[in-house]
């Protein structure tokens, strides 16, 4: 998500693929650096949620994509 | 007599000019760059509309039908909250369950659903850190979203990090209870509309 812009295709790939999962990788650390939250979507069953991933590591595998978003703070 | 002239002219005229020329130089670069065109990104009034219907397909692609309806009717969604069951939460103490009202661009509201009391404001922002777009905010429904995915995602964590503040201090009371009615009266009409298609699966 972007400021004044909506949703932004940042990357794609295949985590399964070496080269995809290193572009992922650097990709996610950029964007963490730059200050944003990364959230993977969950489907389960009738109640969804969502899981906030702190690394790449904490992403599911089978995750069809991660959501970035401008880190919360507290507003006025 | 002539030639000395001559060369004291010339030493005159380039110690003035190197007096002058620097000051005439930056009158010159001034005036350029008054008369500059500075190129400006054309307005475009379409760009913000079309940011929010790519996020409301965003949110529509994340939450439940329930809650994506709820948006699409009311303005607002309700996530329950999810620490009821957890020792030393205050809404935990009689067990009692609480819910949130998210609004785009408004505090995050806590209330009863039993009785219908509220309980806090929780003022929280998503100010984009990154430049040089650090001055617009987030599209409605992105802003609804990054609230409902930092709620059910880690719910601690949002809490902690927003201002709390009393009800009342931004989201109109009356309005909220209006909305809660509302809310109620929606949740009837679909409970109308759900049991006919049951009965026929039955």
């Amino acid at each position: 998500m972007k400021p004044g812009h909506g949703e932004v295709l940042i990357a794609e790939g295949d985590v399964e693929v070496g080269e995809d999962e290193q572009r992922l990788l650097e990709e996610f650390r950029r964007q963490l650096d730059a200050g944003m939250w990364a959230a993977v979507p969950l489907d389960g069953g009738g109640r969804r949620t969502a899981q906030l991933a702190r690394s790449f590591a904490e992403v599911p595998r089978d995750a069809e994509r991660v959501i970035f978003f401008p880190r919360a703070a507290g507003g006025r | 007599m002539l030639l000395a002239l001559a060369a004291t002219a010339l030493v005159v005229l380039g110690l003035l000019w190197e007096v002058m020329a620097p000051p005439l130089g930056e009158q010159l670069a001034r005036h350029r760059a008054r008369r500059r065109r500075v190129p400006t990104p054309d307005y475009d009034p379409g760009r913000e509309r079309r940011a929010e219907t790519r996020a409301r397909q965003l949110l529509r692609s994340c939450v439940n039908d329930e809650e994506w309806a709820m948006y699409r009717d009311l303005g607002f969604i309700r996530v329950w909250g999810m620490q009821a069951e957890r020792p030393g939460d205050h809404a935990a103490a009689a067990g009692t369950p609480y819910a949130y009202l998210i609004y785009p661009h408004k505090p995050v509201l806590a209330y009863l659903p039993q009785t219908g009391r509220l309980l806090n404001e929780y003022c929280v922002a998503f100010p984009d850190e990154t430049r040089p777009y650090g001055s617009a905010r987030l599209p409605d429904s992105d802003d609804v979203l990054a609230k409902w995915m930092a709620l059910t995602g880690d719910e601690r964590r949002l809490i902690a990090t927003a201002n709390l503040h009393l009800p009342g201090r931004q989201l109109d009371p009356r309005q909220i209870k209006r909305d809660l009615w509302r809310l109620r009266q929606w949740e009837r009409e679909r409970a109308k509309q759900v049991r006919p298609e049951d009965s026929v699966t039955r």
